[in-house]
């Protein structure tokens, strides 16, 4: 099963656009995520740049509208994730406790949804879908 | 925390820590078996103590320290103080002393060759393919007999068996606890390459079995082979067996149909390919080229999947190229199967007559004699090449050497559609 460990550090919400971490506080992740790959169980990681340089896009009475970061309203945010493949929930717990996180970052730990997880209904919409994106691709 | 959570973290804890605890273990002890055995004291002791004291900061040096004094406590008792013994205990007490920091150095720094020491002699030649498969999957993989049984549809007891004798084999041949070097390396190399393909194929192919279980060997497979390209990294062969099992298993949500009917891979839908593993497999492909590795079975392998993997329909894959690939496969491992997949890359690239002309010359091969997927081919492209009767022909002698229901079902179609359409008829 796949695991999202999904990283919420408090004050991103407001951080400054270019707010990097420490060069000690990526060392000692670096280490993490080599731990990770040694394992065998990291299939992707991404950190992600403040909301002060990015957007939100909300479609509040069906019509989208974008607001410029950052979103003074927001309690958390996103600054990265891995992806991890491993054989419980547990594993996925014990691997984000191993985390070299700060006294204000939280991980939460989500699993991804896999397509026989579905109803067969929802299965079947999604195949449909997925055909038509294949033929839209074939021409 | 409950305490099945406490158990369950401590499973977690156990899948993540235990092949490296044995490959310390090993390498103090030079016997496989005896680290295994002390590593699952330590298991118990945890097991014991953790739902009262909790979970250690660093539970990895807990247990190889708590395995260590087993080892040592279980050599006094029994007296087995032999002159070695002694020795062995000396060393380990001196290893052992003072020491989580000295624990963590050892566990950071020479884990990672223990760790493959432990692979090599987990798929040492000395032992058959089914040892090497069971040995493997316990050790390195964690698995438990109940689950390598389970996977391979054998009662379990044959796997603690096999597991056993495999241990019993290693310790009676003297096999060293050593990295193997020189002309020797490529082939333990290679070895191991092969039984954690054979893992990966043992859930990919099969059709019977447990639902839960098989897909759970893929992926287990796969863990094996991401871990061995960390430590391995400069053998390009691990990387082409990672891109290998990356891409083939990029293909799991397409390859069987609502009921549960198996579909091939020019007819899958293929945006129900697994993009991250795509990505990764083409990664790991790009890496054993680099490494000057584009001529290894493996690479060669991954590189025809990799051709598949980059079209976006079918009808565009690039068969000259795949073609190309099958010609140095063959010549690497010269084999008919190997020869009749080329043939097929062939037809598909110049089409059914130059298909035809390869296959006719495996139609002598002995190996094939009651292969049907060789009469199935050749009936394939007589038809192409409106040659219906023989097609016909073709296509009844491989309903009737396939085992498979579904098979012979489409090849009597087959069978039935060229009688159809034969002026003959």
């Amino acid at each position: 099963m796949r695991f999202m460990m999904l990283m919420i550090p408090k004050g991103y919400e407001s951080a400054a656009p270019g707010t990097a971490p420490d060069a000690k506080a990526v060392a000692a992740m670096m280490k993490y995520n080599e731990a990770l790959q040694k394992a065998g169980v990291l299939l992707a990681l991404d950190g992600l740049h403040p909301p002060s340089m990015g957007a939100r896009v909300s479609f509040s009475g069906g019509k989208p509208k974008v607001t410029d970061g950052p979103f003074t309203e927001a309690k958390e945010v996103l600054g990265g994730y891995w992806m991890i493949q491993v054989k419980s929930k547990a594993e996925a717990i014990e691997w984000a406790s191993r985390c070299p996180a700060g006294d204000n970052e939280v991980i939460e730990v989500r699993q991804v949804q896999e397509m026989s997880d579905f109803p067969a209904d929802v299965q079947e919409a999604a195949s449909g879908f997925a055909e038509m994106q294949s033929k839209s691709g074939q021409r | 925390m409950t305490a099945s959570d406490i158990h369950r973290s401590i499973d977690a804890v156990w899948r993540i820590e235990q092949a490296r605890v044995i490959a310390g273990l090993a390498r103090m002890l030079r016997d496989v078996g005896l680290a295994e055995e002390f590593a699952q004291d330590a298991l118990v002791t945890a097991l014991e103590r953790w739902p009262v004291t909790g979970i250690p900061d660093n539970p990895g040096a807990w247990l190889m320290a708590t395995a260590k004094n087993r080892a040592i406590d279980r050599l006094r008792r029994n007296k087995l103080i032999k002159r070695k013994h002694e020795e062995l205990g000396r060393e380990i007490e001196a290893d052992g002393e003072g020491a989580t920091p000295d624990l963590d150095a050892v566990l950071d720094d020479d884990i990672g060759d223990d760790l493959l020491r432990l692979v090599f002699i987990s798929c040492h030649p000395v032992l058959s393919a089914e040892a090497r498969v069971a040995l493997t999957l316990r050790l390195i993989g964690g698995l438990t007999t109940g689950e390598i049984a389970r996977a391979f549809l054998v009662p379990e007891p044959t796997v603690s068996q096999r597991i056993v004798r495999a241990k019993r084999t290693l310790a009676e041949a003297g096999v060293p606890f050593e990295l193997p070097r020189g002309p020797d390396r490529a082939e333990r190399l290679s070895s191991v390459l092969d039984v954690l393909y054979l893992i990966f194929n043992e859930g990919y192919a099969a059709t019977a079995g447990d639902d839960w279980m098989r897909p759970a060997l893929c992926e287990e497979a796969l863990r094996l082979g991401r871990i061995l390209a960390e430590l391995a990294p400069e053998e390009p062969e691990v990387h082409g067996l990672v891109a290998l099992m990356e891409i083939q298993a990029s293909r799991f949500a397409a390859r069987t149909g609502a009921a549960g009917e198996p579909i091939l891979l020019l007819d899958q839908n293929r945006a129900r390919w697994d993009q991250l593993l795509i990505r990764r497999g083409l990664a790991a492909l790009e890496r054993a080229e680099a490494l000057g590795g584009a001529s290894g079975p493996y690479v060669l392998q991954a590189a025809i999947t990799a051709c598949h993997a980059r079209a976006r329909t079918a009808a565009e894959t690039d068969w000259m190229r795949i073609a190309a690939l099958y010609a140095r496969l063959v010549q690497l491992m010269p084999s008919p199967v190997v020869e009749l997949n080329r043939a097929v890359a062939v037809s598909m690239a110049l089409g059914p007559a130059a298909g035809l002309e390869l296959v006719d010359a495996l139609t002598s091969e002995p190996s094939l004699q009651t292969y049907h997927l060789l009469p199935s081919v050749r009936g394939d492209f007589l038809a192409k090449l409106g040659r219906l009767d023989e097609a016909r022909a073709e296509f009844e002698r491989a309903a009737s050497l396939t085992r498979n229901a579904r098979e012979r079902k489409l090849m009597l179609e087959r069978a039935a559609a060229a009688s159809r359409a034969s002026p003959s008829a």
